[in-house]
């Protein structure tokens, strides 16, 4: 029946009937449920069922067989040249509005953090339309970083004026600029730099491929995806060091909960990130891709520099300011 | 066909109209005292300037809706009348006006600067809490209130507001009283015509404290301190209840306040702080073990049975029957019971209950429930183990 | 090898669970979310049951908030969204002139989570502790510190209908961009797809900031974190502003579809064409642009700073306008056209009415001073049910009779239509109208029992809410009714008055629509 297309238009492939997406879905299910039960009966806060450890590892195993026959799949259909012009326009709209919505995710994170310094500290200290509340807190200064937690202000949770929601205690040291002296030994200046070049070097990396250089691809690629992975290392021991060192935690007030929420949520961009770009980067050993055609790369790129662009959010408003 | 519609029309438009004017003019008709009554269907005027204000608003703003309502109605009740196929209308075919189109954008939008112009002076009163004449700290617990009068000379005085109402009303066994629900065991008294100011907080989750005929709804939040005031110029009870979900008994938190003449407030004031008295003479008191789990089992009934359950076997709390805690060093069970258990249901009962009734509960659970400690901790003890943590 | 696009459906069970058909995907959202309805109301009559009389007769007030929280939850997520979804999936293929949705497979994903998702929350009710029990809004820190074990269920399952969501937003999104046959402009497109494209955009606007706002909670929870505590620095307040980023443009979510169908319907049994096309298509994107920036009027009593109290006042009182143009332009069109009452169009103006009434109280709420009286009371639940129930499910019941005859090739029973309308119209007002005295009169929302004032009016809103039920029975019968037994219908147009490139196909519309698209004058 493709003869009876109109001229110019090429007929829009509609996949077949297809198990991936009720896979895909169970995956998702036995995941969270896994999870949900995981967490329930391990963080201490209600004794619960066991057996979500297992769950979630089938759940996960699951969701990761589906989602790598899904691309598969697409990628074998592609290759076939069952894809039109206007079934690519479709996949890359589909990646640009996902990563808008991954874009919001951050915004809520960044509103937060915008809320609680520009407006919460004060009024808990005292300053501005609701400074009456320091009544509750007093003796707390508000500074950012937040080194004491208003708890401990007001000399722990026996004498807050409110019941008991947990321990925050603030941290000993913090991760903020410490002033160009002591520049250069401040890990996240390192991490800014591997990020930014990272960005560049996937860039370098998509013009080779569009002049179909591919050595020269190939080994922009590489660079790429093992700077993404030094940035991760390096992510973990600072980690390391502020959990043992500066006793920064995530229960270190407000300052560790959005410092680990924001920069946590951003390294598990990353890992997803370099992973695509990883992926990206064995297809090519197997001949994928052509200067015209390589939306796979093109979608993994753009969320490289969306990842690259959030983290110099982070730079400015959870490190620097 | 078509005028025996339009007569149905104009009959249908009577009782509405009359429907709707019958809300508007209930609200005058009512003093502000018998506003809680059956069948009610408005705001009430209130006992405040705010109040007051504020009801004038709401009926403008219902009466300028009412109006644009019966405009937008009629037009289409019109068409649908008329314009019908069965009465063999051809239909026109235009589906576009400018001028048509700007007005109805316009003549809302000034309709609507309107309504926000008194609503902006309104509100700007309502956030002027400056130059009190009394100030009181009002505390959120589940379920009930408390509260603080803030002495400039630091005798403040303090004391929780419950709903009165029984069980056995609630569950149907005994008959319903006349303010069933809306009573509380010790309401909060103020003098009238002053500006008293609420500094609104909780102790556990959100609350928010209403009272209609002030014409105040504020959340109290655990952690910060919010304000409202009000100045009501009549005596009497008003009643309100807890305006935000905060868990089980949300409904059942009324608040009551009463309002009365200056000379009244001055002895109520002063017979509150004798009572405030007495109870620091016992709190040097020493109590016999009978006494104490007397009085504690009391306390007990009232404070943790919801959790823990009338024989100590838990529920929303732990069991408190052979519980290691209890049958434990008495410190520990002190420690618990002053300070509950982080990040639980379990609150710090220190601030709720006064160094007697902590030393009562404490040791009633010691000796109750199959758990026999034998051991007694007296309000003294209470108190030296609060000032050594 | 184009040639499988003539084939008819598979036969049995895995026709439906590996489908890529809009059509089935579609059918299949319907039938969850009616499924869903039902779970919901039931939910909601049991409510109704607590609060026919004052004191405490049937259920537990621990139980009472859990009925509470699922009946929001179920009826938000689980009836009205997908209902929509599930109609944009049946329809605007068939309306832009595409063979499917953009994403086929996707789709079938996001339709396949929300089962999950829903048994997942459901299943809360059999676990220890309850189910969720601290109001759809969920609310820190009854939500965090003071949450049932179940909580975290709950967030995931949350998770978990986000992520649906905003995969189908998406598909909507690249399906209408891509899609359109040749010809069809942006400004040509039926009123139903341009408010879904608006509608998608605002589902990935804000579903993930929903999720931010559940991930928030769990670290709170479990992990230590202090959002929302003061006592670490953070505010129990952060999570309100965060909810309603989320939750204002949430409720045009459910609101913009209704409109789309409201506008499609209308012309048709007016015969005449729909007034004021381009100002419609404005309006809907200032609706949209508008309730980005009005999220805390719902939290006028939180104590925010007077220049916030103000400004959110301000932007929410200009939503009436851009909404105000939509009533007018629907009426106009009423005006002079040559009209005709079946059911969809009954339901049409059940909606105007109802809707613009739910919209007036709505403009009342907005005023900051008085809505200190209004908050958390039952002026607010009669509200966002006549804007939810009298606007949603009205014009879903509208749009399920409109299209019934395009999706089975049968006629629906006509008289049985009319007198479901009635009834539920009948039984609708019963049921809210009392609420908003109730409301005036002091009677707070969320409560279990009440105070003897209020008896009256409780007693009639819930004998409106089982007649409003029992009409409910009457739709799901009626529908079944016609699947089974009703009168074939072969013209593809069906109603003498209907517009649009869906009544251009056959009656009933073949499995696959054009393949080859149509051209667009
Ligand atoms: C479909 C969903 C829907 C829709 C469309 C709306 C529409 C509107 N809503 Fe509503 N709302 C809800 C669902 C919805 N709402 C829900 C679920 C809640 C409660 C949540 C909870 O707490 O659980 C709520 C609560 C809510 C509040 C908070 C109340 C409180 O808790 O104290 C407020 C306050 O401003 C508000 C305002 C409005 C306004 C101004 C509109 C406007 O969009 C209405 C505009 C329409 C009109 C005005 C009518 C037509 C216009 C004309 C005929 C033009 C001329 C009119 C004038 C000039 C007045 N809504
Ligand atoms: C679109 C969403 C939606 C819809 C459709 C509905 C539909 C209904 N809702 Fe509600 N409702 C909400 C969204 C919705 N609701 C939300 C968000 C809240 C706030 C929750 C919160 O505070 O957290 C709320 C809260 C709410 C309350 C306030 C509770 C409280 O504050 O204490 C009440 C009380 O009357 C109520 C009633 C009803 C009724 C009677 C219906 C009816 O329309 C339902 C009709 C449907 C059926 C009945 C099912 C079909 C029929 C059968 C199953 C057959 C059996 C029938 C009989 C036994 C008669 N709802
Ligand atoms: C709102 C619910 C609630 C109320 C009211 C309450 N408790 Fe508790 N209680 C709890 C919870 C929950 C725990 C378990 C905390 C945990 O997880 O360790 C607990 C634990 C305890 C324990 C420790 C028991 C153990 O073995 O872990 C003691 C002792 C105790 N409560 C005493 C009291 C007393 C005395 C009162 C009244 C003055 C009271 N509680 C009121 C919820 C409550
Ligand atoms: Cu306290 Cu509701
Ligand atoms: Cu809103």
């Amino acid at each position: 029946m493709a003869e009876q297309t109109t001229p110019g238009h090429e007929p829009y492939y509609v996949p077949e009937r297809s198990k991936l997406a009720i896979m895909a879905a169970l995956g998702l299910f036995l995941s969270v449920f896994g999870a949900a039960t995981f967490i329930n009966s391990n963080s201490g806060k209600f004794s619960d069922a066991g057996g979500g450890g297992w769950l979630l590892t089938i759940g996960i195993a699951v969701f990761i067989a589906v989602l790598f026959s899904w691309f598969r799949t697409t990628i074998i259909e592609n290759r076939a040249g069952m894809n039109s012009a206007q079934v690519r326009r479709s996949y890359v709209l589909g990646m640009q509005w996902f990563i808008f919505s991954e874009v919001m995710f951050f915004a809520v994170f960044f509103g937060s953090l915008y809320y609680v310094r520009v407006h919460v500290g004060p009024w808990l200290s005292g300053a501005g339309e609701k400074g009456v509340t320091t009544l509750l807190w007093s003796g707390f200064n508000f500074e950012w970083p937040l080194m004491q937690t208003p708890q401990e202000a007001v000399g722990g949770v026996a004498n807050q004026m409110m019941a008991n929601n947990g321990v925050f205690t603030g941290p000993e040291r913090n991760l903020a600029f410490p002033g160009f002296k002591e520049m250069f030994a401040w890990l996240p200046l390192w991490n800014t730099v591997i990020l930014l070049s990272s960005s560049f070097t996937v860039h370098v990396a998509h013009h080779a491929l569009k002049a179909d250089q591919r050595k020269k691809f190939t080994t922009w690629l590489l660079i790429t995806v093992a700077l993404g992975f030094i940035f991760v290392a390096l992510q973990a021991v600072e980690y390391y060091e502020a959990y043992h060192h500066y006793g920064l935690k995530l229960s270190s007030g407000i300052y560790g909960t959005t410092f680990f929420m924001l920069t946590g949520f951003h390294g598990v961009h990353v890992i997803i990130g370099a992973t695509m770009l990883l992926v990206q980067l064995l297809r090519t050993f197997k001949g994928h891709f052509t200067a015209e055609d390589h939306f796979g790369f093109e979608a993994a790129s753009w969320y490289w520099h969306f990842v690259d662009v959030v983290w110099v959010g982070l730079f400015l408003f959870v490190y620097i300011l | 066909m078509y005028q025996k519609a339009m007569r149905l029309y104009r009959l249908a438009l009577g009782p509405v109209l009359l429907l709707l004017s019958s809300i508007g003019s209930s609200a005058w008709a009512q003093g502000p005292t018998e506003w809680r009554h059956p069948n009610q269907v408005n705001m009430p005027v209130g006992v405040t300037e705010v109040s007051a204000q504020i009801h004038s608003i709401h009926m403008t703003v219902f009466w300028i809706c009412v109006a644009i309502g019966v405009a937008v109605f009629s037009t289409m009740f019109y068409s649908i009348l008329v314009h019908r196929k069965s009465r063999g209308y051809k239909p026109s075919h235009f589906h576009e006006s400018t001028k048509l189109e700007i007005a109805w954008t316009i003549v809302p939008f000034i309709i609507l600067i309107v309504m926000a112009v008194p609503a902006t002076s309104t509100i700007i009163a309502i956030y002027d809490t400056e130059d009190a004449d009394l100030d009181i700290l009002v505390t959120g617990y589940q379920w009930k209130w408390k509260y603080e009068y803030i002495d400039p000379a630091g005798e403040n005085i303090s004391f929780f507001s419950s709903m009165s109402t029984t069980p056995e009303e609630i569950a149907g066994t005994a008959p319903k009283g006349e303010n069933y629900l809306i009573e509380v065991d010790e309401p909060v008294v103020i003098p009238v015509n002053k500006k008293v100011r609420f500094l609104l907080t909780a102790n556990d989750v959100i609350h928010a404290w209403w009272v209609p005929e002030f014409g105040i709804k504020k959340d109290a939040i655990p952690g910060f301190i919010n304000e409202a005031w009000a100045r009501p110029l009549k005596t009497g009870f008003y009643r309100g209840q807890c305006a935000e979900l905060c868990g089980r008994d949300h409904g059942f938190m009324p608040v009551v306040v009463s309002v009365v003449e200056q000379e009244e407030y001055d002895s109520w004031l002063t017979a509150k702080k004798e009572e405030a008295a007495q109870i620091k003479e016992l709190m040097a008191k020493h109590f016999t073990l009978p006494e104490l789990v007397q009085q504690g089992q009391q306390i007990y009934n009232r404070v943790c049975v919801a959790c823990h359950g009338p024989n100590g076997e838990g529920g929303i709390g732990n069991a408190l029957a052979k519980s290691a805690i209890v049958t434990g060093a008495l410190d520990e069970t002190l420690d618990t019971v002053v300070h509950g258990v982080p990040g639980t249901a379990m609150q710090a009962f220190g601030g709720q209950l006064n160094d007697v009734e902590l030393a009562a509960v404490t040791t009633y659970i010691r000796n109750s429930f199959g758990n026999n400690m034998g051991d007694m901790t007296q309000p003294v003890d209470v108190f030296n183990f609060k000032k050594g943590q | 090898m184009d040639a499988h696009a003539h084939h008819g459906p598979a036969k049995g069970l895995t026709r439906w669970l590996f489908t890529t058909n809009h059509k089935d995907i579609g059918t299949m959202y319907m039938w969850f979310s009616f499924a869903m309805f039902i779970l919901g109301g039931a939910f909601a009559m049991i409510i109704r049951a607590e609060l026919f009389q004052p004191g405490l007769q049937m259920v537990n007030p621990e139980f009472f908030n859990q009925m509470l929280t699922l009946h929001g939850l179920v009826m938000v997520f689980g009836a009205i969204m997908p209902a929509f979804v599930g109609l944009a999936n049946y329809m605007i293929p068939m309306m832009i002139g595409a063979p499917d949705m953009a994403l086929p497979r996707m789709n079938n994903w996001s339709f396949w989570i929300l089962p999950f998702a829903f048994a997942m929350l459901v299943s809360t009710l059999f676990m220890e502790g309850g189910s969720p029990n601290f109001g759809w809004t969920f609310y820190a820190p009854l939500s965090t510190t003071y949450a049932p074990p179940s909580v975290t269920f709950f967030i995931f399952s949350i998770h978990i209908m986000g992520m649906s969501s905003i995969m189908g937003a998406i598909n909507i999104i690249a399906t209408v961009i891509n899609m359109r046959a040749p010809g069809m402009t942006y400004m040509k497109m039926p009123m139903f797809v341009w408010t879904w494209l608006i509608t998608a955009f605002l589902l990935v606007a804000v579903m993930p900031v929903l999720a931010g706002a559940v991930t928030m909670m769990l670290m709170d929870i479990h992990f230590g974190t202090s959002f929302f505590s003061a006592a670490g620095g953070g505010d129990p307040v952060l999570f309100q502003h965060v909810f309603w980023f989320f939750g204002h443009p949430e409720v045009y979510i459910v609101i913009l579809p209704a409109f789309g169908v409201v506008s499609q319907i209308i012309p048709t049994f007016a015969r005449k064409p729909l007034f004021g096309y381009d100002s419609m298509v404005y309006a809907t994107a200032s609706i949209a642009f508008l309730s980005f920036l009005v999220w805390a009027h719902h939290m006028f009593t939180v104590g925010m700073p007077i220049a916030g109290e103000l400004f959110f006042m301000y932007a929410t009182l200009l939503i009436a306008v851009p909404t105000g143009v939509k009533v007018f332009n629907w009426v106009t069109t009423m005006f002079r056209g040559s009209m005709t009452f079946e059911t969809p169009m009954l339901f049409c103006i059940g909606f105007i009415i109802l809707f613009t009434i739910g919209g007036f109280t709505g403009v009342m709420l907005a005023i900051a001073p008085a809505d200190f009286q209004y908050h958390d009371s039952y002026f607010v639940v009669a509200h966002f049910h006549y804007v939810m129930v009298a606007g949603a499910v009205f014009s879903m019941t509208a749009a399920i009779y409109y299209w019934l005859p395009k999706w089975t090739g049968k006629m629906y029973d006509e008289t049985l239509g009319k007198t479901q309308f009635w009834i539920a119209f009948i039984g609708f007002n019963l049921a809210f109208f009392p609420q908003h005295f109730l409301g005036l009169a002091g009677m707070p929302r969320r409560i279990p029992d009440y105070a003897l004032q209020f008896t009256n009016f409780n007693m009639l809103s819930s004998i409106g809410a089982f007649i409003y039920g029992g009409a409910q029975v009457l739709l799901g019968f009626n529908v079944i009714r016609t699947i089974v037994a009703g009168k074939p219908v072969n013209d593809p147009k069906v109603w003498d008055g209907a517009q649009g490139l869906e009544w251009t196909l056959p009656t009933p519309a073949p499995y696959h629509t054009f393949t080859t698209p149509p051209e667009v004058k």
